[in-house]
């Protein structure tokens, strides 16, 4: 008898397809130039592969502005959708417009490099396009699965981009390296997301959010263990000391454009999941996860700030220093929902300033990428003031000097940690800013005061080409990185509103005067 | 910034802050247009738009009312509406002086100096620095006054790096590190300032000075680390004694207009910190740390004359006689009595005068027999008497020579200093003796006797030379008979500051300031002409 009664239908819940536009476009976008390129025979005009990369990044930035009026609108307004899988809110879009942008420059940066080096080609893009993809999935999961498929995407594609230099044995050293650990990273996260079902219930942060408001756990080891195991995953991806081996040796490894892109996409999306999953989900255990946070602060902070002083190799150098800028963003993190403006600035300030100081160093590195070396930068300022100037503009940037968007980025962050009362994390930050100053100077002084007065020392090697797209890349994240800084009201006021709207709630809780469990404010 | 401005250009009489610091900026970008090897043209570009924010300096001199209270030509717009940072302009009697001195500094730098390469980057780094260095002294909110005294350092550092001396870049790394080590705090220390101001007084968030500081709402233990926060980045600025060791480094290893601007203007951002982010921010705060401060700038009078005396190179002794000097301003403003704060900052604007006289004169020497060796140089005298004279007067009136211009400020803050801190005044008075000792030594050395070989056909001051000297020795001259303009406008400023501290501070005895207006003034005058 129980036999024979009729199979009931598995529930599929109802997919508002215009909420997921951005994500959409972006991945369509990468499938359809690797059917269209599989298909023509023949080599299409030089540079085409970028307009078209840059054309759907861009049509996926502009596809957030509609959305973003949509979730202003009370009618409509911030919710869960998908059966409560994606979270459909300001926090989202403005994670998925950085990520666009990022997607916009790298492949600007990608166009000149790859020509230059001979293996120009569709691939690169394609991966760029799906990995944003991945990450703009991550940064609007509103459920643990979904935001481990996001990551997958997000890495495998990533993995793939870093040993995309065939012929440069470094590369492929470098992709072994990021796929060997960040495999072991996605393994924490998923045992982490396994431990947390097992003490709530659920992997949907909605329903992590509700359990845990209603419940009060005598017993919560499990969730503990699982909140720290998932703290693990994110810090490898986010590149946050102790987790951060990986990252020198993969960013001076992987192609200079695909460098800029850890450092800026890769963080981006690592981060909206991280500060998604800790504010959201578990906000109301945030006495629980801020020490945790707070350590992982203080050590890339320092970690980040005095590795990188003892380093002669610029594009470690840099990667060093993005785990230094990841210990300022989990200051934002640390402080809860308080601090998540401040954060989200920080990641789009970020992004201009790091994809300018790696594209630089692109053009730098010359045919081969291997010029990288702090001699190798002797003299570039008079061989290429612009550039020079650029750099150096990027680098002061990243120390924080005021009129950049690092700057008010730092102000941001240091701002949620004041708020909280953690004066002591807020200096330790500064300190460590001051340490990284010095390593950004030290690139200044190879680039400006290389040589003796008599005589200024002179570009080694072949002279630096700046291609055109580059040169765009590079004008872009200048002015993006001054915008930022001198009038940072209009982003400023974005990143509040942004993230003022992060919720895990399906509209119909929310309509129905349900108790907000909306972001929870740290004591 | 500039847009709310023109904006109500009709309904507004015209206000020179924002175009002081606007001016030098534009004046940047028009260097940027220039073709490198047109140098000429770059540095009468240079020298125009700073004259032009320079005399706008000189015409709100003029038009400042002696007799008004408060912050005149205010400007107070929004910048950063969102987490309420203002474009809060206004300058006062403190401010007024140190910002006619950088008005007039700037162009004799460019006049006076040549940077022998390179010209278009360095009159464009003279001019943007020049716009930081005014917006120091007239921001009214503390995130503007930061982005000033922070973004300064970028054209200095490029300016000593790129036209020093043999050990530039490590002069201006180790500048740069500091001043951004002491401003880490401060960043801190404003941020937790405005905090726990919103926390305490409820409303928005903001970073205005006056409104922060009329309130005075922080509770007291709190602002006593507020100001610690502060007082490191502006003791490392000053510098005070255990953190001035970049000091000696970059004014030695900067060119002559560096050094100058180092000299005249930049080490004045300090001490300016302390008395607008120091006893009008936090009075109480500062009246409890004043002993901390006496001492240290007691020993910075006495330990800058010490090594200054034992110097070699005669750039570093001129730098060490900094220490000492900026130790007489620290001493005044931490007396706590209208005398010595008052004698502090035309200490300020003398020291601004003087100093840089003597660095434009050692870099002539520098430039002429490519050493600055103390042992190397002899005899000077006989071969450049002009040239010895003019240094004699300038050289005199860093001693303190009555009836020059070094007189009446270091005056007026060992009075204050007796009134207010007997002991350490005394001490500091000291220093006084050690500054004629080391200067009076060192010339004596480099111009007396016989002059050797090299030192023979030392050229003779040029008419160029002489006419960049000439406005500085007019003032040396001209402000040591008659400081009384100065003064008068300084001294309600001083007053009124002290009243406010006066109210905040239940420790700090303000008696003088109720005393019959323009006394002090009246006895400084006094004193100044009377030698």
């Amino acid at each position: 008898m129980m036999l024979a009664s009729a199979p009931t239908a598995i529930p599929t819940p109802d997919v508002v397809w215009s909420a997921l536009v951005p994500q959409l476009i972006l991945m369509i976008g990468g499938v359809v130039m690797l059917t269209i390129v599989s298909v023509i025979k023949g080599r299409p005009i030089k540079g085409m592969y970028a307009l078209y990369t840059v054309v759907v990044a861009s049509a996926a930035l502009l596809s957030t502005i509609p959305l973003w009026h949509r979730v202003l609108n009370p009618a409509e307004g911030p919710s869960s959708l998908v059966g409560a899988a994606v979270g459909f809110d300001g926090f989202s879009l403005l994670a998925i417009g950085i990520i666009c942008v990022g997607v916009i420059l790298c492949a600007l940066l990608a166009d000149g490099y790859l020509q230059r080096e001979g293996i120009d080609g569709p691939e690169l893009y394609v991966l760029m396009l799906l990995s944003a993809a991945g990450g703009g999935v991550m940064a609007s999961a509103n459920d643990l699965i979904v935001l481990f498929i996001g990551l997958e995407i997000l890495s495998i594609s990533a993995y793939v981009m870093t040993s995309m230099h065939a012929r440069r044995l470094s590369s492929q050293e470098a992709g072994m390296k990021y796929f060997v650990l960040g495999a072991f990273a996605s393994a924490f996260l998923l045992y982490g997301i396994a431990m947390i079902y097992g003490a709530t219930g659920s992997t949907n942060l909605g329903d992590i959010q509700q359990f845990l408001a209603e419940n009060i756990l005598l017993k919560n080891g499990l969730l503990i263990l699982g909140l720290a195991l998932m703290t693990v995953g994110f810090g490898f991806k986010v590149a946050a000391a102790p987790f951060h081996q990986w990252a020198p040796d993969v960013y001076q490894g992987a192609p200079t454009p695909v460098s800029a892109f850890m450092a800026s996409v890769v963080k981006v999306a690592g981060f909206a999941g991280f500060i998604r999953v800790f504010t959201v989900g578990f906000g109301t255990y945030i006495l629980q996860w801020r020490p945790a946070i707070f350590a992982l602060a203080v050590l890339s902070l320092l970690v980040g700030s005095i590795g990188a002083v003892v380093q002669t190799n610029v594009k470690r150098m840099l990667a060093y220093s993005s785990v230094n800028h990841a210990g300022f963003i989990l200051l934002g993190l640390q402080a809860g929902a308080l601090g998540t403006s401040g954060a989200m600035f920080y990641l789009g300030a970020y992004t201009f300033m790091v994809i300018g100081s790696f594209g630089v160093a692109s053009l730098v590195g010359r045919v081969g990428d291997g010029r990288q070396s702090l001699d190798d930068y002797q003299g570039l300022s008079r061989s290429r003031p612009a550039l020079a100037l650029a750099m150096a503009f990027f680098l002061l940037a990243q120390a924080g000097t005021p009129l950049t968007a690092g700057f008010f980025a730092k102000f941001g962050v240091i701002k949620a940690a004041a708020e909280t009362h953690n004066w002591s994390l807020a200096v330790i930050a500064m300190l460590s800013a001051v340490i990284s100053a010095f390593l950004y100077l030290r690139i200044v002084v190879s680039m400006y005061f290389g040589g003796s007065a008599e005589e200024p020392a002179t570009l080694s090697g072949p002279p630096v080409r700046v291609p055109a797209s580059a040169s765009i890349a590079i004008i872009v994240a200048l002015v993006g990185t001054l915008a930022m800084g001198i009038v940072p009201e209009p982003f400023s006021k974005l990143a509040r509103e942004a993230t003022a709207q992060i919720t895990a709630q399906p509209a119909d809780t929310l309509r129905s005067g349900a108790p907000d469990f909306g972001p929870v404010a740290g004591p | 910034m500039i847009a709310p401005l023109l904006a109500n250009a009709e309904s507004v009489p015209f206000n020179p802050l924002p175009w002081m610091i606007a001016t030098p900026l534009i004046g940047a970008i028009v260097i940027a247009l220039i073709p490198r090897h047109r140098t000429d043209s770059l540095r009468q570009v240079a020298l125009v738009f700073s004259a032009i924010s320079g005399g706008l300096t000189l015409y709100t001199m003029v038009e400042f009312s002696a007799a008004e209270k408060g912050f005149q030509f205010v400007v107070n717009a929004k910048w950063v509406e969102s987490l309420g940072i203002g474009f809060h302009l206004g300058v006062d009697g403190i401010s007024l002086f140190l910002l006619v001195l950088t008005g007039i500094l700037f162009p004799l730098a460019i006049v006076g100096v040549d940077p022998h390469h390179d010209h278009k980057p360095y009159y464009a780094w003279l001019l943007v620095l020049m716009a930081g260095c005014m917006g120091v002294f007239i921001s009214l909110d503390l995130v503007l006054f930061f982005v000033f005294f922070e973004i300064v350092l970028v054209p200095m550092y490029f300016l000593i790096g790129g036209w020093g001396y043999a050990n530039r870049v490590y002069a201006a790394t180790k500048f740069f590190l500091y001043t951004m080590f002491g401003s880490a705090f401060m960043l801190v220390g404003i941020l937790a300032t405005a905090v726990l101001h919103q926390q305490a007084s409820g409303g928005n968030i903001t970073f205005d000075l006056v409104k922060i500081a009329t309130d005075q709402s922080i509770a007291t233990e709190a602002a006593r680390w507020l100001f610690m926060s502060f007082a490191i980045a502006f003791a490392v600025k000053v510098p005070l004694f255990p953190l001035h060791t970049w000091l000696p480094d970059a004014h030695t290893e900067a060119p002559t207009a560096g050094s100058v601007i180092l000299a005249g203007v930049m080490l004045k951002l300090g001490t300016y910190g302390f008395l607008r982010f120091g006893l009008y921010l936090f009075p109480e705060a500062s009246s409890y740390f004043a002993p901390v401060f006496l001492t240290v700038g007691v020993v910075g009078i006495l330990y800058g004359a010490i090594c200054a005396t034992m110097q070699k190179d005669l750039k570093r002794l001129v730098a060490y006689s900094s220490v000492a000097h900026l130790g007489f301003i620290i001493l005044g403003t931490f007396s706590f009595t209208v005398q010595g704060i008052q004698g502090g900052v035309l200490q300020m604007v003398n020291h601004g005068i003087t100093t840089p006289a003597l660095f434009l004169m050692v870099g002539m020497i520098a430039d002429r027999r490519h050493t600055r060796e103390i042992s190397e140089l002899s005899g000077l005298q006989k071969s450049a008497p002009i040239f010895a004279g003019v240094f004699t007067l300038i050289m005199l009136s860093s001693i303190g020579l009555p009836g020059l211009n070094g007189f009446p400020g270091e005056f007026l803050t060992l009075l204050g200093g007796f009134k207010g801190a007997r002991w350490w005044a005394v001490i500091a008075a000291v220093g006084v003796i050690l500054a004629a000792l080391y200067l009076l030594w060192a010339y004596q050395r480099v111009f007396h006797g016989e002059p050797t070989e090299p030192n023979r056909d030392f050229p003779e001051l040029r008419l160029r030379e002489g006419l960049v000297l000439a406005p500085l020795c007019l003032l040396i001259v001209g402000l040591g008979v008659y400081p009384k303009p100065l003064l008068e406008r300084i001294e309600p400023a001083v007053q009124e500051l002290m009243v406010h501290v006066g109210q905040h501070a239940p420790k700090v005895d303000v008696r003088d300031v109720e005393a019959p207006k323009r006394a002090s003034s009246e006895r400084a005058v006094e004193s100044g002409s009377g030698k």
